[in-house]
């Protein structure tokens, strides 16, 4: 019985608190019913040696890739040599909106890095997950999301920009949640999958008010007309807003402090997840939107000094805390970090060094990143751990492995002849010619620089030549090819590049300083040998320090860890964030859904009557001219039913009675109707009045006595709400009687009645003829009323008896 | 309810206001009436029924289920719609059809418009005797 009582709270009152139980659920659990699988829950550990193959979902995937990746490729020369390549697609042309694509050279750029890296990384899948149970799914996510990043970076419309950049946010959230129904892990993944939808998803809904504020101002929502005319946005008083919201959505994708904090967790991903979405593209979304909006958006004090410093604190603080991971995955992720920072940095300028330092080391960094993320998931299929103070003595074993991850490892460490070095040196030329500070630009560039290179010394030097620093879960072997072929072309890409830079100046570098500052002139020539300079000084100065930083970086971990230990801990402060918000929905359902019909038709009356106040207010429409000159006594007796029918609710202990006289006010308002000659409102009203009256006295006979001892008098509270709804309802009638009556829908309804819809009942006509599709839906809401309160009323009834 | 009186008296009200409720029904494009007003008078008859006898009496007299009822009316009310969609004109346009029309004499005008308001009459007697009866049945 006790469990029956409570069940049938749900139906009539009392019992209701747990429904402040019903709050969202935060906690990420939901997720887990997205990602489970109902027959198997065995997981599949990645193991290359199982014979089970994918299937085309392995290589149908990595051939579509493969095909854009080669359409790209025949755009490089015509973006070459200047041309910009547009297609637009009507989508909502009345408010501006088109499906608008176009190529040019910072489009380009990512192109063919998100379609190229994109072919390797679900060509790795294949053999990385080789026979897992839900590849297909594996597929079709990282597939989904490739093809809204190649639409993100290529849409010419703000709006379209928009939708992909959303899309990419949903695909990514059930990327890193992929491992949602694994026992260990699952929890973790669902987590940090929820954590970056939502951070993400928060910049995103900033965006998008900013994204239509800057439609607005430059009345055009085409980014190319928006960039060709940056001054009308700049010098608009909308600019801050715009900016302000804009970068929001860029710094919670491109994870800049102090919204960095789902990045590293994101790593719990899959390891060709975190090479594609976190490393080379997905958090280049930011990156590639600043970009892309520099020319409308740059250029002012306030864009200058906001990302120089958010891209600064950036990149320092992400290269401390990549020293302080013992986790090889980790560490890659507080790089990447960095680079978003040392990229950030860069956008902010508009010198001609920075925006080619900008483009080189966005290229650069794909390209190893992507090598080195890829390397590191060989290295934990083969061993079974990621843990740097492990692992040891893998270069006889995984020799291929070890010279791609050296060679990735050079290119990210910054030494010649590899494009890092072209890249560092960029970086150092494009940091002292900032606008804001030089010094203090190029000092945080140097140390970021060395604490990088003592992250790749950890990442790819420790593993295959320090010795092991235990027993390691497998004896280690080397990947098969599909697993090697990724990072083999990235690195030796970065090897070529870094050979012969000519091939990078013409086909992307001049082009996309092109689409950032106008004219490929502005572009700085990459060169391994640039003569003895002050950037080439800086260099030597990096390659010390951050040797220096190598050798003694397990005291320096230690270190690190005492003193970041000690700053606060954003990941914990976001569960208090989420922990406010559950508190919050659970004080604002007990607040509103008290489970009491009372409160809630208060609350309902309270709201209408305070809207109808508000506008009459508002619109200074109140008029009050009463006219009592046509009243006869038959009114006067009907006014007179309803004022004491009225009086009678009000005052009597009885419900019964006070039903009862409800009806009677009902039954006068029926006449009014009739007075009035509106015999077919007349008799609904009756009708309804009296089926109301049967049922609301079936109902009340459950109820206690009205004034029953204990309860305390809410009368007055009552009256007054009452006086206040009655109140704007009468002000609201005598407003609407002050002004003309309309007779144009009466008389067209006269007109045309008989001749078109054979009937000489208007309402009548009205309700199954002219307007049957409003008559329509009303009769499905009826029907969808009396089955629910139906099986509500069962409900109780069979836990209840 | 037990009162002799009023159980002999429902004998007969509820008949004449099942009857009265047609005759609302039908009458409705011409003169005051139609499936609104025509389904509540109705639904009044087996209400009054119940209240007088039993809901169980008054569900096997009505022999159907409420809720049926009221669905079947929806589905009524769709498929009039239906008809002159499928005819080429916009959901739910009246179609007329006057049988033994002649000079000068009308004949009897059939429409979909008719069973439109049909559907709605079942949809409203089903709806309220869904709840009425239910309600009753928790007390």
């Amino acid at each position: 019985m006790a469990k029956s009582s409570q069940v049938r709270g749900v139906a009539i009152d009392k019992n209701y608190r747990h429904c402040g139980a019903l709050s969202i659920d935060l906690e990420g659990d939901g997720a887990r019913y997205l990602f489970q699988n109902p027959e198997d829950t065995k997981i599949a550990t990645p193991d290359p040696d199982r014979p089970a193959t994918n299937g085309p979902a392995g290589w149908l995937p990595v051939l579509l890739a493969l095909a854009l990746c080669g359409w790209f490729a025949t755009f490089i020369g015509p973006v070459s040599r200047g041309e910009v390549l547009r297609v637009s697609f009507d989508w909502a042309p009345s408010l501006g909106i088109s499906l608008s694509f176009l190529v040019d050279g910072l489009s380009l750029t990512f192109l063919l890095l998100i379609s190229g890296i994109g072919a390797l990384v679900l060509l790795y899948s294949d053999s990385y997950l080789r026979g897992h149970h839900q590849y297909g799914r594996f597929a079709l996510y990282l597939t989904s999301f490739m093809l809204a990043m190649l639409g993100l970076v290529s849409a010419d419309n703000l709006i379209a920009l928009f939708v992909f950049w959303e899309l990419t946010t949903i695909t990514s959230y059930l990327l890193i949640g992929f491992d949602a129904d694994k026992e260990k892990t699952g929890a973790k993944a669902r987590r940090s999958a929820l954590q970056a939808l939502l951070v993400t998803g928060a910049g995103a809904l900033a965006l998008l008010a900013g994204l239509i504020l800057m439609g607005e101002v430059a009345g055009s929502y085409e980014i190319s007309q928006i960039n060709a005319q940056g001054d009308v946005v700049r010098n608009s008083v909308l600019y801050l807003p715009i900016v302000v919201l804009v970068l929001a959505g860029a710094f919670t994708k491109s994870a800049q402090v102090p919204f960095h904090f789902w990045l590293p967790n994101a790593m719990a991903a899959p390891t060709p997840v975190s090479a594609f979405l976190h490393s080379a593209t997905m958090v280049k979304a930011g990156v590639y939107l600043m970009a892309r909006l520099h020319p409308s958006l740059s250029g002012t004090d306030f864009w200058l000094w906001t990302l120089t410093v958010a891209g600064a604190v950036t990149a320092v603080f992400a290269s401390l805390q990549a020293l302080r991971q013992s986790d090889l995955k980790q560490v890659l992720a507080y790089t990447t970090l960095m680079a978003l920072g040392t990229l950030t940095l860069f956008l902010a300028n508009t010198s001609g060094y920075a925006i080619t330092a900008f483009v080189t080391f966005l290229v650069v960094h794909s390209l190893y990143k992507a090598a080195l993320f890829l390397v590191v998931g060989c290295i934990d299929t083969a061993t079974g751990t990621r843990d740097a103070a492990l692992l040891g003595g893998l270069a006889r074993s995984m020799p291929v492995t070890m010279l791609a991850a050296a060679v990735a490892a050079m290119s990210m460490a910054g030494f010649p002849p590899f494009l890092g070095f072209i890249g560092k040196e960029l970086k150092y030329a494009g940091a002292l010619a900032v606008a804001s500070e030089p010094v203090l630009v190029a000092g945080a560039v140097l140390l970021a620089n060395a604490l990088m290179l003592a992250a790749a010394g950890v990442v790819s030097f420790k593993p295959f030549w320090r010795p092991a620093g235990g027993a390691l879960p497998r004896t280690p072997k080397e990947a098969p090819w599909p697993m090697l072929a990724g990072p083999v072309i990235l690195a030796s890409l970065g090897a070529l590049f870094g050979i012969n830079p000519d091939l990078l100046q013409s086909s992307v570098v001049a082009p996309t300083v092109a689409a950032l500052l106008g004219t490929p002139a502005e572009a700085k020539e990459l060169a391994l040998w640039a003569g003895v300079n002050l950037p080439l000084v800086l260099s030597l100065a990096t390659f010390a320090l951050g040797l220096l930083l190598y050798a003694f970086h397990t005291r320096l971990r230690a270190l690190l860890q005492r003193v970041l230990g000690a700053l606060p801990d954003f990941d914990a402060r976001w569960d208090d964030v989420l922990n406010g918000l559950k508190v919050l929905a659970g004080w604002q359902t007990r607040l509103l859904q008290t489970g009491r019909l009372r409160m809630y038709m208060a609350v309902i009356l309270f709201t209408f009557a305070a809207v109808i106040a508000a506008t009459l207010a508002l619109k200074g429409a109140v008029v009050i001219a009463p006219d009592f000159s046509g009243l006869a006594p038959k009114h006067l007796t009907v006014i007179g039913l309803i004022v004491i029918g009225s009086a009678i609710v009000t005052l009597t202990d009885s419900r019964m009675a006070s039903i009862a006289a409800l009806g009677t006010v009902g039954i006068g308002v029926a006449m009014v109707f009739i007075l009035y000659s509106a015999p077919d409102v007349a008799i609904t009203q009756l009708l309804v009045e009296t089926l109301v009256v049967v049922l609301v006295a079936v109902a009340m006979l459950r109820m206690p006595h009205l004034g029953a001892p204990g309860e305390r008098d809410i009368r007055p509270r009552d009256a007054l709400l009452a006086l206040f709804v009655g109140g704007g309802v009468t002000l609201t009638l005598l407003a609407v009687l002050a002004t003309p009556m309309d007779l144009r829908l009466t008389e067209f309804f006269e007109e045309t009645s008989g001749p078109l819809a054979h009937g000489r009942n208007i309402v009548n006509v009205i309700l199954v003829d002219f307007r049957a599709i409003d008559t329509f839906g009303e009769i499905a809401v009826v029907v969808i009323a009396a089955l629910s309160g139906y099986a509500l009323l069962r409900t109780g009834k069979e836990a209840g008896r | 309810m037990n009162s002799i009186i009023l159980r002999v008296a429902t004998r007969y009200l509820a008949a004449i206001l099942l009857i009265f409720s047609l005759y609302m029904l039908l009458r409705g494009h011409n003169e005051p009436g139609g499936g609104f007003i025509g389904g509540l008078i109705g639904a009044t008859g087996f209400v009054l029924h119940a209240i007088a006898c039993g809901t169980k009496e008054a569900r096997a007299a009505l022999r159907l289920q409420p809720q049926t009822i009221a669905l079947s009316g929806l589905g009524l009310a769709l498929l009039a719609g239906m008809v002159p969609a499928l005819m080429g004109d916009a959901f739910l346009t009246g179609q007329w059809l006057f049988l033994g029309a002649a000079e000068g004499e009308k004949g009897l005008p059939i429409s979909t418009v008719l069973f439109f308001d049909i559907g709605v009459y079942l949809v409203v007697l089903g709806a309220i005797l869904t709840l009425v009866f239910a309600m009753e049945e928790e007390i």
